[in-house]
C-alpha cells in the first residue's frame, strides 16, 4: 500500500511588491491512508500556504517552482501529481472538495450568510456525487448528526448567524466531510475556538476519522493539539523542515534546537515558583529611568485609603431591540445581560487575571473600567495616591486627567495600530496629547520606551506594516507604558500571538511589573497564561465571576464546576496526558443550569459569592461537600 | 512509486542538520527595508505603477492639463480669427511627399467654389498649391493667460495659405484652435467643481458620521431628496436662474458652484460610511483611551485613513462635472461665448444637417470621450491603491 499523499522537495515563491519571498524551499512529508499528520510551526513558516498548494488553491503570487505533490487516491485510476494541474482544471476541481477536503480556522466567515446551513453543506455532494436535491438533502442531514448537532433536520433550515461558534465549526466539519474525501485538511481548525470547545472539536475530528477512515493534516501552531491527535510530526521553520516522525519520538526525544525551544515556550499548569519560560527569542530590556524619574510616588499610607481599583455591582445589559426610524417607541424588553453583578478589587502591585470563554462579558467588563462603555449600574472606585476617585462619575478634564493612571493593551496586534502613522508617532502620540515635556523630551522618552520593550530605536522612522505580531504588541505596550500609568488592563494581549512570541511577550510583561511596579488586571481565554503571569484568577462566565482564588489554590483545589472543566480542557503538549475527551461533555460546561448542585443558576436559584478562606471565593448556594474531600 | 508496505514502516526520526538561527526570521532582505519605511502614499504609488491603464490615463490627462497652460501658443489660430473665404472647410491633412518628393510637413490649398444649384460651398484639394506649415512662427495676435500680448505659435500656415487641421465652423474659425481653447474651461471646470463638492461632501458628511442620531438623519433625509430631483432639469433650472447680464466669466464660476453644490451627495455619503467604519477601529479606541480630543481624531487617525479613498472617489465623478457642463453648453444653457468650452463647441452641431454636411463639428467629443475615459480608469486604478494595507 503506497501513501496517499506524498509531497517532495517542494519549493513556493511569493513574487509581490516586497520581492520574491521564498516560503516554502524544500518540503517533504508523506500522509498514510487513515493516518493524522501534524505540520506544526509559527505564523509565517510556510504551513499553510503548503496546505493551499495541496488544495490547489495558492493565491495568484504564489509560485511552485520545484517539487511534486503526489496524491494516490484508491479512488481514482492513477496516482496524480498535484503541481503539475491547473487549479482551475475540471480535474482539480473533481479532487478538490472531492477527495480532499480543507476546513479553515475562521468559521464565522467560511460559511455564507446568506444560504441556510442545508444548501451549503449539501452543495459539495450535488456538485461532486450529481444526487438529486432530495438525496443530498437527506445525506446532509446524516452528516449533520455525524458531527454531532442535536436535530441535524431541523438545523438543515437554519442559518449560519443562527449558530453558536462551535456549530458553525461542526458545520463546516460537516461541509469538508460531505463527499467522504480521503483526506482532510485542518488548517487550525480550533485556534478560534475556546478551549472546551477545541476539545470538543479535536474529539469530533477523531472520531470521524475513524469512522470515515480518512487522513488528516492537522496545521497547527498549538503543540498541546499535536500531542493530542496526531501521528507523525512535521516541524517547519521558514518554510523548512526541522525535524520529523513519530509523535511519540517527537515529544520524547526532541533534537533540533527550534523543536526543543517551541516546548520551553508554553505555559503549562505546575510550573516552578518563580520558573520563567524561554521564549524562542529573548528581548531584552532596558532602560527606564527617565520613567522612574516621571513617575508621582506614592505617599505612605497611601494604601490605607483602599485598594488600588474597587469594582461594586457592575451590570450591563446589552438591548438586542431595533432602535431605527420607524421602530423607536417600541417597548425595549429582552436584551442580553453582558455582565451581571460583578464585583472585585485589585490591590496595588498585583496581576490579577481573569478568565472566561468568549462572550462571557470580559470585555465588556474591562470596556466599562476604561470608560468606553457605560454600565448601567455599579460603581468603580480608584485610589489615586490616598484620593478616592469615582471613576464613572468623572467628566471633561478629569477623565483625561485619569486617562493617564489606567491604560490598555489590545488584542489585535493589527488593528490597534493606525497604519499611517510612524512607529514614533504612535508612541509619542499619549505624550502630545497630554502635552508631557518639550520635543526633545519626547524623543528621548519615546527612545526610551522602545529599548524597554526591546525594540531598536532604528525603528521608529518604520510603518507599523513592517513589524510582526509580536513586535506590534511591543509597541502597543510603549505606548499603553508612555503616560506611566499605575493600572495596565490587559485584553488577551497574547492570543493573537504564537507560542514562542507569547513567552517574550508574557516574559516582558512581568519584568515590566517589577521594574515599574505597575498593577495588572490580565484578561485571557488561556488559563496556563494566566497562571503563568497572574496572583490571583478570577474565573467568569455569562457575565458572572463564578470563582476568585489565589492562583495557587484555584490550581490545587478548583471547586466550580467550570473552573475544572476549564482547567481540564487546556491541551498539554505531552501525549502521556491527553486530554479524557469523554469526560468533557457535550458544551455543557458553560451552561449555568446544567451546573450540580450547589452552583446551579437559573429561574430559582441566584447563588451569592460564597467564602471559603484564603481569599477563595466560589459562587453557589451553600457552602459545596466537594471541598472537605478535596481539602 | 516503490513497492514496499510503508504503512507498516515507523517513520525515521528526521532531523535537518542546517545551522539554525532563531532571528534569522528577523532578518529582512534590503527590498524588504525599502517596503517597511514606506509611508502610505509611497505604497499607494507603487500599486498604481502596476495598474498600467491607470498609469496611462494619468499620463493623458496630465499632458491635456499641461496644455491648458500654453493653449494660445498651441493653436495655429487665436480663438477668434474669422475666415470669410474658409467657411465649413473641411480638415485639412498633413502631407510629407508632394508629387514632385520630399517638401516636409506640408498642406494642400483649397479651391473654393460655391454650387449654385444646390447653393454649397465645395473646396476642392489643389495638388498645385503647397503650403509648407512654418514652426515656432510668429501669427494671430493673443493675449497669452489674457495679460501679456504675444503672437508666437507652436506652428501656422504658410504665408497666405491656410491651417485647419480639424476644419473650420460657420464663421470659418479654425476648429482646431477652438478644441484648444476648449480644453481650458472644460478640464478645470470639473477641477472647481470637484473642489466644492470634496469640501462640502467632507464637511457634511463629517459632522453626520461624527455626531450620529437626529442630526445624522436629518443630513441622510437630505441628501436623498437632493438626490431624487432629475439632474439634467435641476442643472437647467439653476442655470437659468444665473442673470443673463452676468458677464461671461461669472457665468462660467456660477456654472461650476451649480456643478459643485449638486456633486456633494455622493461624496458625503462615502465620507459618513468610512467615517462609521473607521471609528470601530482599534486604533481610534486606543487614541480615545489615551484621552484624545475628538478633533485630534477626526484630524489625525480619521482623515488621514480615509483620504485616499476619498481622493479616488473625487477622481471618479470629475467626468460628471466635465459631462455635466458639455450637456449644459450642448443646450446653450451653460457657458456663453465668448468663453468656449467643448459643449459650446457642440452647440454648433445641434442640428443634425449640420452634422450630415460638416461632420467634423462633431470633433470635440473626441476629447470629451477621451478625458471621461481617463478619468474613470484612474479612478479606478486610484481605488484599487488606495487601501494598501489590506
Amino acid at each position: 500500500m503506497t501513501d496517499l499523499l506524498n509531497v517532495r522537495d517542494l519549493h513556493i515563491e511569493f513574487r509581490v511588491a516586497e520581492g520574491v519571498i521564498r516560503a516554502v524551499r524544500g518540503i517533504s512529508f508523506r500522509v498514510k491512508p487513515g493516518g493524522t499528520v501534524a505540520l506544526v510551526g509559527e505564523s509565517g513558516s510556510g504551513k499553510s500556504v503548503v496546505a493551499q498548494a495541496i488544495m490547489g488553491i495558492l493565491p495568484r503570487p504564489a509560485h511552485i517552482t520545484r517539487g511534486e505533490i503526489l496524491f494516490a487516491d484508491p479512488r481514482l485510476p492513477k496516482t496524480i501529481d498535484i503541481t503539475k494541474l491547473n487549479p482551475e482544471s475540471g480535474k482539480m476541481r473533481a479532487i478538490r472538495g472531492g477527495n480532499i477536503s480543507i476546513i479553515f480556522q475562521e468559521p464565522m466567515t467560511s460559511l455564507s450568510p446568506l444560504h441556510t446551513v442545508g444548501d451549503q453543506v449539501g452543495e459539495a455532494v450535488i456538485l461532486h456525487r450529481g444526487v438529486s436535491k432530495a438525496e443530498a438533502r437527506g445525506l446532509t442531514s446524516e452528516m449533520l448528526r455525524l458531527v454531532g448537532f442535536p436535530e441535524p433536520v431541523r438545523a438543515l433550515d437554519t442559518y449560519p448567524f443562527e449558530l453558536s461558534g462551535g456549530l458553525r465549526q461542526r458545520a463546516m466539519i460537516a461541509m469538508a466531510l460531505i463527499c467522504r474525501p480521503s483526506l482532510l485538511i485542518a488548517d487550525e481548525p480550533t485556534t478560534a475556538l475556546d478551549v472546551t470547545i477545541q476539545a470538543q472539536i479535536l474529539k469530533l475530528i477523531r472520531d470521524l476519522q475513524g469512522e470515515l477512515g480518512m487522513a488528516v493534516l492537522m496545521i497547527t501552531h498549538d503543540l498541546g493539539v499535536v500531542a493530542n491527535v496526531a501521528e507523525e510530526v512535521v516541524v517547519m521553520y521558514r518554510g523548512e523542515v526541522m525535524e520529523s516522525g513519530e509523535m511519540r519520538d517527537i515529544f520524547a526525544d526532541p533534537r533540533h534546537p527550534y523543536l526543543k525551544a517551541l516546548l520551553r515556550a508554553v505555559p503549562r499548569f505546575h510550573m516552578e515558583p518563580g520558573e520563567r519560560l524561554v521564549p524562542i527569542r529573548e528581548i531584552k530590556s532596558a532602560g527606564g529611568k527617565m520613567l522612574e524619574a516621571t513617575k508621582e510616588p506614592w505617599p505612605a499610607g497611601a494604601d490605607a485609603a483602599g485598594p488600588l481599583l474597587s469594582v461594586t455591582g457592575i451590570t450591563k445589559r446589552f438591548d438586542t431591540s431595533g432602535t431605527g426610524w420607524f421602530n423607536r417607541n417600541r417597548s425595549s424588553g429582552g436584551g442580553v445581560l453582558a455582565v451581571d453583578d460583578v464585583s472585585f478589587e485589585i490591590k496595588r502591585g498585583e496581576c490579577v487575571g481573569l478568565v472566561g470563554e468568549s462572550g462571557c462579558g470580559k470585555t465588556t467588563l474591562s470596556k466599562i473600567l476604561m470608560r468606553a462603555l457605560r454600565p448601567d449600574t455599579g460603581t468603580v472606585l480608584y485610589n489615586d495616591r490616598g484620593k478616592i476617585v469615582d471613576v464613572l462619575g468623572l467628566e471633561n478634564d478629569d477623565l483625561v486627567a485619569f486617562r493617564r493612571k489606567l491604560q490598555f493593551i489590545f488584542q489585535d496586534p493589527f488593528g490597534s495600530l493606525n497604519p499611517r502613522m510612524t512607529v514614533f508617532d504612535i508612541v509619542s502620540e499619549p505624550l502630545v496629547i497630554h502635552g508631557i515635556g518639550d520635543e526633545e523630551h519626547r524623543r528621548q522618552l519615546v527612545k526610551e520606551l522602545m529599548s524597554l520593550v526591546g525594540l531598536d530605536v532604528r525603528y521608529l522612522k518604520r510603518y507599523p506594516h513592517s513589524f510582526s505580531g509580536g513586535q506590534r504588541q511591543r509597541i502597543g505596550i510603549a505606548r499603553a507604558l508612555a503616560l506611566r500609568p499605575d493600572l495596565l488592563i490587559c485584553d488577551e494581549p497574547v492570543s493573537a500571538l504564537d507560542v514562542s512570541i507569547q513567552a517574550q511577550i508574557l516574559n516582558l510583561l512581568k519584568d515590566l511589573k517589577e521594574k515599574l511596579g505597575l498593577t495588572y488586571l490580565f484578561i485571557s481565554h488561556n488559563l496556563a497564561v494566566v497562571d503563568y503571569i497572574a496572583d490571583r484568577i478570577m474565573v467568569m462566565c455569562k457575565g458572572r465571576i463564578v470563582e476568585v482564588a489565589p492562583r495557587a489554590a484555584l490550581f490545587r483545589n478548583p471547586v466550580h464546576p467550570y473552573t475544572r472543566a476549564l482547567l481540564s480542557a487546556v491541551p498539554d503538549p505531552d501525549p502521556d496526558s491527553r486530554l479524557d475527551l469523554a469526560l468533557l461533555g457535550e458544551g455543557r460546561a458553560s451552561d449555568p443550569r446544567s451546573w450540580p448542585e450547589p452552583f446551579t443558576i437559573d429561574g430559582d436559584n441566584h447563588p451569592g459569592m460564597i467564602d471559603l478562606g484564603d481569599g477563595h471565593l466560589v459562587r453557589a448556594t451553600a457552602r459545596p461537600a466537594l471541598l472537605e474531600m478535596a481539602s | 512509486m516503490s513497492a514496499d508496505p510503508i504503512d507498516t514502516r515507523r517513520l525515521d526520526h528526521y532531523v535537518s542538520t542546517a545551522p539554525f538561527d532563531p532571528y534569522s526570521v528577523e532578518q529582512m532582505s534590503p527590498e524588504q527595508e525599502r517596503y517597511f519605511m514606506a509611508s502610505q502614499w509611497r505604497m499607494m504609488w507603487w500599486k498604481l505603477k502596476r495598474h498600467r491603464l491607470a498609469v496611462i490615463s494619468a499620463g493623458v490627462l496630465g499632458f491635456m492639463y499641461l496644455t491648458i497652460l500654453v493653449s494660445e501658443f498651441l493653436s495655429p489660430y487665436a480663438l477668434d480669427s474669422r475666415h470669410i473665404h474658409h467657411i465649413y472647410a473641411p480638415p485639412q491633412g498633413i502631407h510629407l511627399f508632394s508629387d514632385e518628393g520630399f517638401v516636409g510637413p506640408f498642406v494642400y490649398g483649397y479651391d473654393y467654389e460655391l454650387n449654385m444649384d444646390t447653393l454649397q460651398r465645395v473646396y476642392t484639394v489643389d495638388k498645385t498649391d503647397i503650403q509648407p506649415i512654418r514652426f515656432f512662427c510668429r501669427g494671430d495676435d493673443y493675449d497669452f493667460w489674457g495679460l501679456f500680448p504675444a503672437n508666437l505659435h507652436l506652428a501656422c500656415p504658410s504665408e497666405g495659405g491656410t491651417l485647419f487641421l480639424l476644419g473650420t465652423d460657420r464663421l470659418g474659425r479654425d476648429m482646431l484652435s477652438r478644441i484648444l481653447h476648449g480644453t481650458r474651461i472644460s478640464l478645470t471646470v470639473g477641477l472647481i467643481g470637484i473642489t466644492i463638492s470634496f469640501i462640502l461632501g467632507i464637511v457634511v458628511g463629517g459632522i453626520a458620521g461624527y455626531y450620529g442620531g437626529w442630526i445624522d438623519n436629518v443630513i441622510q433625509r437630505f441628501i436623498e431628496v437632493l438626490r431624487s430631483f432629475p439632474e439634467l432639469p435641476l442643472w437647467m433650472a439653476l442655470s437659468a436662474a444665473l442673470p443673463v447680464t452676468w458677464s461671461p466669466i461669472l457665468i462660467y464660476f456660477g456654472i461650476t458652484l451649480i456643478l459643485g453644490l449638486l456633486d456633494w451627495t455622493g461624496l458625503a455619503r462615502a465620507v459618513r460610511s468610512k467615517l462609521l467604519a473607521l471609528r470601530e477601529e482599534d486604533f481610534c479606541t486606543a487614541a480615545q483611551l489615551m484621552g484624545a480630543s475628538p478633533r485630534r481624531i477626526i484630524g489625525r487617525h480619521l482623515l488621514p485613513s480615509f483620504m485616499s479613498h476619498l481622493i479616488a472617489s473625487a477622481t471618479l465623478s470629475i467626468p460628471g462635472m466635465i459631462l455635466g457642463e458639455t450637456a449644459l453648453s450642448f443646450l446653450g444653457l451653460g457657458l456663453r461665448p465668448p468663453i468656449t468650452s467643448w459643449g459650446v463647441l457642440l452647440n454648433e452641431a445641434q442640428n443634425i444637417n449640420v452634422v450630415a454636411l460638416y461632420p467634423w463639428l462633431m470633433l470635440p467629443v473626441v476629447p470629451v470621450i477621451l478625458v471621461v475615459l481617463a478619468f474613470n480608469f484612474l479612478g479606478d486604478g486610484l481605488r484599487d491603491a488606495a487601501d494598501p494595507y489590506r
